[in-house]
């Protein structure tokens, strides 16, 4: 039973990894410009798919195919940053909300049209498949992975954010933006790159979320409510809101549908309008 | 309430955001018919104290006495329905409603008919009259039926304070109601203010030191959230400190 | 001082607003047009006018008092529901006391519900909204012994309409009922955003800052609104459920809750009447793509959405009447 309970806990901790990996950078990114982007999770789609694509048709290997992965999410929200995104920056929530789930709607259709509605499979490297025995308990391999990835994407960020100029000039843009241009920030261009680093994080947590979750079309809107669960609940941001909220969200989700099958996504909910009635900003949001 | 008590009155207020005080022990009263101005220079606090007063923040510390009563806990809709006014500095106003809706649709929350559904707008004749009679006596009668955001820049000046006009208030703050008006304008929009009825007590923000002057009976002067001085214009004219502080510029423009 | 030829009378010009036009009555009387015309469109026709239905409903939250919802397919579903559980597990079958039951159910869900809706703001707004939708569709999920889960509710048995009117095959008596329940919605819409209270919440939402600035509860108001929008959905819901005979967790499901913002945008959110428009172009529309693969109508449904934010952000009715140089509200 303690087993059984602590490899849920395992599960459902790597699990949220792969959340955070997904939403953090959605999570600075609508802190720093109050831009609701529900397109964040079509990022991860497209990571996803550039993966499968580059493994199986090219015979990548896989920790080559996550960099790439990551790449191309950036690049292509570049391009859709310049061009689309930016045009609705001063134009209101409720426009943000329609235009960026349109583009979840084409995203989805785009990718019907070329791979089709199939579950993607994504083929494992042997040494990442199976699973090692730890303290007694048989951990996944690939959970371990995940969770390695996710540790160190964090190291990163927390380490960018506090020790960089980019990251020293998000953090104040994100504290007070008009103060930011005051001094001579030029915050667009700061918003253009972090927005690039978050959807490349989408599409390295895409092509991570290949073999836990599967792949098809539906994706980018599947994962989009655990993402914007991740980021309401967390807080606007914040790298510490998104992991405790991503954590959290990953664990609650594998217990409560492994323990509670039939309530489990009831509870999961109930609980994000609990946290959000009481905390409107989030657990860790600062406005 | 006699007559001699203020309307309005602070007691030793207090503010900081983190490591920074914008509110020192700021005790400031507003006798009934008060024409007072509050003038310092940027950053000293002066739109931060007029938030603190009408409750769209929270003083760490002190009183707001409004009327005899305690209102440093109320609500800013309850300060405004016990007679507590204001204007913004920046336009705070309903773009995409004329000035006739904008101020009928005050009048209207202040007598509590504003929750109706079941009777259409036009069946509130005297509040739809009073709303074109102040909005006559600032001269925006001419505009009443065009949408606000296609008003010139002064005139929705003028509506900022036909809004708070709207509210009946005892107590009138206007946060720099000439802000970004030319200065001919400016003359035009304060004797509207001059000729406002004699029960109103208004403390307005005022960079422009001519208008100070022929327009306030008394002086603030806040620097650094403190206030420095409280006096007549002759006093204020005349002392070294507020010299200092407004320093190359003189007292005088 | 005033030129009198320039200065509007106030009271004239608050009246003419409130004004019934000729297009409205001509387009009233268009709406009968399919009992003579197109008799095989009816049961689509009836479909289209309890989705306007629900899109006016949307539209007083979100078009009048600015309040984003993505998740009013609870009340749509809470009233299909409470429609046909009055039927087949209660047996009260007559509609019109169906109706009503169906309303006051969901308006009650709606007013305990606004207690969360007006704490919030932005994105924990958007997550409420959410996620009280698909918190109501997993609940409904969940309650099969009640809703008969994903079999959908069965024996759904609904009287004549006045003892009298029967819902025959071919849909002339659902439409007529469901027409019937858009034009009296319509009415009620109406009355509200032509009032002191439809004045207050426009005021909502063109300047929510200011509105304590002049002394105003606006929560009050807002729950207000949502509460009478939850009935309303509820009564639209319901109407599906009587017209049909059926309810399934389809009502429920997040993708009502978007289909009915794309409408309402499209149409043009504000004016009533862009509801009643979206609606009639999107159920067209998809009545007549319904071959394809719905995966391309929603490549579609996307492409018109980034469209119309882009080129016509205040929808049809708003483009037309900017066009006409005219301005309404």
């Amino acid at each position: 039973m303690i087993s059984q309970f602590a490899i849920v806990l395992f599960d459902g901790f790597a699990f949220g990894m792969l959340l955070f990996v997904l939403s953090v950078g959605l999570s600075v990114t609508m802190g720093l410009m109050n831009f609701i982007n529900l397109a964040h999770g079509a990022f991860g789609m497209l990571g996803g798919y550039v993966a499968v694509t580059l493994m199986r048709q090219m015979g990548m290997p896989f920790l080559a195919a996550l960099p790439c992965a990551f790449f191309a999410a950036a690049l292509l929200s570049i391009v859709l940053e310049r061009t689309l995104f930016r045009r609705l920056y001063r134009a209101g929530e409720l426009n943000q909300v329609l235009f960026t789930i349109g583009s979840v709607f084409v995203a989805a259709a785009v990718a019907t049209y070329v791979f089709g509605t199939v579950q993607q499979v994504i083929p494992m490297p042997s040494w990442l498949r199976g699973s090692v025995e730890v303290l007694g308990l048989r951990l996944n391999v690939y959970r371990i992975f995940i969770i390695a990835v996710a540790l160190a994407v964090t190291a990163l960020l927390v380490f960018g954010l506090e020790r960089t100029r980019l990251g020293a000039q998000v953090r104040a843009a994100v504290d007070n933006q008009r103060v930011a241009q005051g001094l001579g920030m030029d915050v667009e261009r700061i918003f253009a790159v972090t927005f690039a680093l978050g959807s490349g994080l989408a599409g390295l947590g895409g092509a991570l979320a290949v073999e836990i979750v599967g792949l098809d079309p539906s994706f980018g809107f599947h994962y989009l409510v655990y993402v914007l669960i991740v980021v309401a609940v967390g807080g606007l941001g914040s790298v510490t809101g998104s992991f405790v909220g991503a954590a959290l969200l990953g664990i609650g989700d594998v217990a409560g549908k492994y323990f509670m099958p039939e309530v489990g996504s009831f509870l999961i909910y109930l609980i994000m309008v609990a946290i959000l009635f009481v905390k409107p900003l989030g657990l860790f949001g600062k406005r | 309430m006699t007559a001699a008590e203020p309307v309005l009155a602070t007691e030793a207020l207090q503010k900081s955001f983190g490591q920074l005080q914008v509110a020192r022990d700021v005790t400031l009263s507003l006798p009934r018919g008060a024409r007072h101005a509050l003038i310092g220079p940027n950053g000293a606090g002066k739109t931060t104290l007029i938030n603190l007063i009408t409750g769209q923040l929270t003083p760490d510390s002190g009183r707001i006495v409004l009327g005899g009563e305690d209102v440093t806990r109320t609500p800013v809709a309850a300060r405004v329905r016990r007679g507590l006014a204001r204007t913004f500095q920046i336009n705070t106003l309903f773009p995409d409603l004329t000035p006739l809706e904008s101020v009928t649709l005050a009048i209207l929350e202040r007598e509590g008919a504003a929750g109706r559904f079941w009777s259409n707008i036009a069946t509130h004749s005297g509040a739809i009259d009073e709303a074109f009679d102040i909005l006559t006596r600032l001269r925006l009668a001419d505009v009443a039926t065009r949408p606000t955001r296609t008003l010139p820049y002064g005139q929705q000046r003028l509506l900022e304070i036909a809004l708070a006009l709207a509210t009946r208030p005892k107590v009138l703050l206007l946060d720099e109601p000439a802000a970004g008006v030319p200065k001919d304008e400016s003359a035009v929009l304060f004797n509207v203010i001059a000729q406002l009825p004699d029960d109103i007590s208004v403390l307005f923000i005022e960079h422009d030191m001519d208008i100070v002057f022929s327009f306030a009976s008394r002086i603030i002067v806040l620097v650094a959230g403190g206030v420095l001085l409280e006096a007549e214009p002759s006093v204020v004219r005349n002392d070294a400190r507020v010299r200092e502080v407004y320093l190359g510029q003189g007292t005088h423009g | 001082m005033t030129n009198a030829a320039l200065t509007p009378d106030p009271h004239a010009w608050l009246k003419a607003r409130g004004r019934w036009s000729p297009f409205e009555i001509a387009f009233w009387a268009a709406t009968l047009l399919p009992f003579f015309f197109f008799p095989s469109y009816l049961p689509l026709a009836s479909q289209i006018a309890i989705a306007a239905l629900f899109a006016i409903s949307v539209d007083l939250v979100l078009g009048y008092a600015g309040i984003v919802t993505l998740g009013h397919a609870m009340f749509f579903g809470i009233g299909a529901y409470a429609a046909g559980i009055i039927s087949s597990r209660y047996g009260w079958t007559e509609p019109l006391t169906g109706l009503l039951f169906a309303g006051l159910v969901a308006g009650a869900v709606g007013f305990i519900a606004s207690f969360l809706i007006v704490r919030v703001q932005h994105l924990a707004l958007l997550m409420i909204t959410l996620g009280l939708g698909l918190l109501t569709y997993e609940l409904a999920n969940a309650m099969s012994w009640l809703t008969g889960g994903t079999d959908g509710l069965m024996g759904i048995d609904i009287a004549p309409i006045f003892g009298v009117f029967n819902f025959d095959l071919w849909g002339r008596t659902a439409y007529a009922y469901s027409l019937a329940g858009l034009f009296v919605g319509f009415l009620l819409s109406r009355r509200i955003v032509h009032s002191s209270f439809g004045l207050a919440l426009r005021g909502v939402r063109e300047n929510v800052r200011r509105m304590p600035a002049i002394g105003s509860e606006h929560r009050v108001h807002l729950q207000k609104i949502y509460t009478i929008s939850a009935a309303l959905a509820g009564i639209a819901g319901a109407l599906l459920t009587q017209t049909t005979e059926t309810a399934s967790l389809q009502t429920l499901n997040f993708e009502r809750s978007a289909d009915v913002v794309v409408m309402l945008i499209l149409g043009g959110t504000g004016r009533l009447y862009g509801g009643i428009l979206g609606a009639a172009i999107f159920m067209i529309a998809r009545d007549q793509l319904a071959g394809i693969n719905p995966q391309y109508w929603y490549f579609w449904i996307g492409f018109l959405l980034m469209l119309v934010v882009l080129t016509m952000p205040k929808g049809i009715l708003g483009g037309l009447a900017r066009l006409a140089g005219r301005r309404d509200e």
